[in-house]
Parts: C-alpha cells; sequence; structure tokens
C-alpha cells in the first residue's frame, strides 16, 4: 500500500528534507481518519461518535489493565486529582502505622518485664 | 456496478492522472477508481455491501483489527493521492450506493470541496507531538523523614503533589510557547487533544499534539524548528509526523463562515 510512495514525492521534492516518515502510529492514523477529514453526509448512516467512542475505550479498557502497569505509564493512577482516589497511600500507610504500633507495644512490654526483674 | 456492491468515496481532487490508481489496494483490496463529476474528481472504491453495508459496517467497524486495517488502506490512498496534487480527504466510511450517488454528493458540497482545495494547494500537514518527561525536570525532592511517620508521609504526598503540579503547569507553557512558533511558520494550524500515551505507544504524557499546514516551500525551515524546539529542554521531546493529507484542513466551511 505504501511501498510504492517515494516514487511519487517528485512534486514536493523539498519534503525529503524535514524527514519523510511513513505515518504507521495507529492512533495516528485513526486519529485522522475517523476524527478529521471532510465530512458529508454518505447513503450508509455512521454514527462516527460511537465508533470512535466505543473502539478507543476499548482498546485502552484492555491495553491499560494488561500493560499500562507492566510498562509504567499509570502515574496518573497515583494521583489523587487525576484519578480522583488516594486509599492507596492511606492504606500502605496504615499497614505502616499498625506494624510500628505493634513494634512499640512490644517493646514497652519487654522493658516493663526487664523493669520488674530490676525492681 | 452490481446490486451487492457500494461506493466507498476516498478524496476529492480537480484533476487526476489514473495511472497513479492501478498501483494502489483500497478498503476492500479493490483498485480505486475516478468518478467525473462537473468541475471535480472523486476517488472511488467499489466494494462489498457485505462488508461495508449498513448492518454489517456497523459491526466490522467495531472490530479493531478490521478497523485498523481499513483506516490504514483509507489513510494510504488518500495519502498517495495528496502526493500527486490537491486533495481533499473524506473522514472514513462515507459510503454511498452508487457512483451516481457519489457525483450527485460531490456536486452539491462543490463550493466547500472548492474552498479547501484552494486552502490546501501547494501545503502539506505535519503532525507535532511533545511529550514531557517529568523525571527530567529536576526540582527537589526530599527523602527526609524525621518526625513521626504520619507527618512524613503527609509531607511527602504534598511534596509529590506539587512536582506534579509543577511539572503540568511547565508542560503546558512549553506547548504553548512551542505551538505559537511553530504557527507563525504555517499558514493555519490547529491544536488536538493530546493522545492516550497508550493509544500513541508512548510511556510519557503528551503535553502538545498540533498539526500545521506548511508551504511546501517552507518545509525545510518547518522541519528545523521542530528540531530545535527538540533540543531546548531536555524533559521535551519533539515528534514530527508526516507528510499528512490535509485532514486536519479539510472543513473549510466551519473555520471561515
Amino acid at each position: 500500500m505504501s511501498p510504492e510512495q517515494p516514487g511519487l514525492m517528485s512534486q514536493q521534492g523539498s519534503l525529503g528534507a524535514a524527514g519523510n516518515h511513513a505515518p504507521s502510529n495507529l492512533g495516528d492514523i485513526l486519529e485522522r481518519v475517523l476524527d478529521k477529514g471532510l465530512v458529508i453526509a454518505g447513503d450508509i448512516r455512521v454514527n462516527l461518535l460511537d465508533i470512535e467512542l466505543l473502539t478507543i475505550k476499548l482498546r485502552l479498557i484492555i491495553a491499560s489493565l494488561e500493560t499500562a502497569k507492566e510498562v509504567g505509564i499509570d502515574w496518573w493512577e497515583h494521583d489523587p486529582w487525576l484519578s480522583g482516589r488516594d486509599d492507596r497511600g492511606l492504606v500502605e500507610e496504615n499497614k505502616e502505622l499498625r506494624a510500628r504500633i505493634a513494634e512499640l507495644e512490644k517493646a514497652g512490654e519487654e522493658r516493663m518485664l526487664e523493669g520488674g526483674d530490676r525492681d | 456496478m452490481t446490486e451487492g456492491d457500494r461506493s466507498w468515496l476516498y478524496a476529492v481532487t480537480r484533476e487526476l492522472d489514473q495511472a497513479v490508481l492501478c498501483r494502489m489496494a483500497g478498503v476492500a483490496g479493490e483498485t480505486p477508481h475516478v468518478v467525473e463529476c462537473t468541475r471535480l474528481t472523486a476517488v472511488v472504491g467499489r466494494v462489498p455491501a457485505s462488508s461495508f453495508g449498513q448492518e454489517a459496517l456497523h459491526r466490522n467497524l467495531e472490530d479493531l483489527d478490521w478497523l485498523d486495517r481499513v483506516a490504514r488502506a483509507h489513510n494510504a490512498v488518500v495519502d498517495t493521492l495528496a502526493r500527486v496534487g490537491p486533495t481533499v480527504p473524506l473522514r472514513l466510511a462515507t459510503i454511498y450506493l452508487d457512483d451516481v450517488r457519489v457525483q450527485l454528493a460531490v456536486d452539491e458540497h462543490e463550493p466547500q470541496f472548492q474552498r479547501t482545495l484552494s486552502h490546501v494547494a501547494g501545503r502539506t500537514e505535519w503532525g507535532v507531538k511533545a511529550v514531557l518527561d517529568p523525571a527530567l525536570l529536576g526540582g527537589e525532592s526530599t527523602t527526609d523523614t524525621a518526625g513521626s511517620p504520619g507527618m512524613a508521609y503527609l509531607r511527602r504526598q504534598r511534596e509529590a503533589l506539587s512536582a506534579r503540579d509543577r511539572a503540568l503547569r511547565f508542560g503546558a507553557e512549553q506547548a504553548e510557547h512551542i505551538h505559537s512558533r511553530l504557527s507563525a511558520l504555517a499558514v493555519d494550524a490547529q491544536r488536538h487533544r493530546p493522545q492516550d500515551p497508550q493509544l500513541a505507544g508512548e510511556k510519557l504524557p503528551m503535553i502538545l499534539n498540533a498539526t500545521y499546514l506548511v508551504e511546501n516551500d517552507a518545509t525545510q525551515e518547518f522541519g528545523q524548528a521542530v528540531a530545535r524546539y527538540g533540543h531546548a529542554h531536555p524533559a521535551i521531546q519533539l515528534k514530527l509526523t508526516g507528510p499528512w493529507p490535509p485532514y486536519s484542513f479539510s472543513s473549510q466551511q466551519e473555520r471561515t463562515p
């Protein structure tokens, strides 16, 4: 589909200078063919808003669940402003605090026992 | 044209050397053909109703692999046309019952097509995306654990938030700056919603997603400017994409009422 394109570059000869990147990123292509381009009514009715939402959301949901954390792009999930939830840090903090209290209590008991011995 | 076929409209041009078409494969693997309209030329594909009719189309459009294939094929045809002359790309899935209906539709919208063709002639659309790497922004991060764990926790939390806030603000300012400079080198420019990192195949948050319609004479200057701003700050990476068909500059009627 695209390998034969370089031969057609002559009319825009200077373009090669800025780099002729073959557009292959699906996001870039979908963004343009679904979201841009001239819109005139066809005979086949297509609600493109539905398509866009469906497909892109579908892809994002699948992708974000499976791979977002692996590749470390879930920074927004830890951001209470962006994710709207901040319980993650608090849960960890609670766990930490409980462990700390248990430690202190244990230390206190031991000290009391030691003190008892000395008296 | 048989009962089981539909006409998929790829793009509209003023005139076209049809030799270009014989090397193309369209959305259904077909070789696109030309439909001569009154003063314009439409490039159309004959596609089977079994895949591109109303019901089948709705089903297929929700199939990401199908959509991926069709989007790429549509873009490949439009892209080839845009490289040989002024072209107005149609949005994906602009489909008619037959070529006569295409002709009627193109003629009906001729002023709109003519306006757009004049606007994009001798110019090319380029995409520029900028991502921000917050890790390279620098700034103080204290790992001070003094005080109670609860206080330390709150302090860490507050620092993380203000660092993010600074990063977001810095990103927004840089995006604005880069966009205004690049716009000055273009005849038309548009900012789009930043792409989701996953869809864009990027790990870093996108701060700028814009397209520029650049005179072909000024391509080199534009490319150099992109390279320059791409090196201006270590935390910001710029990516140039294109040449694109003028997808983002195809709706002149909305912009000049």
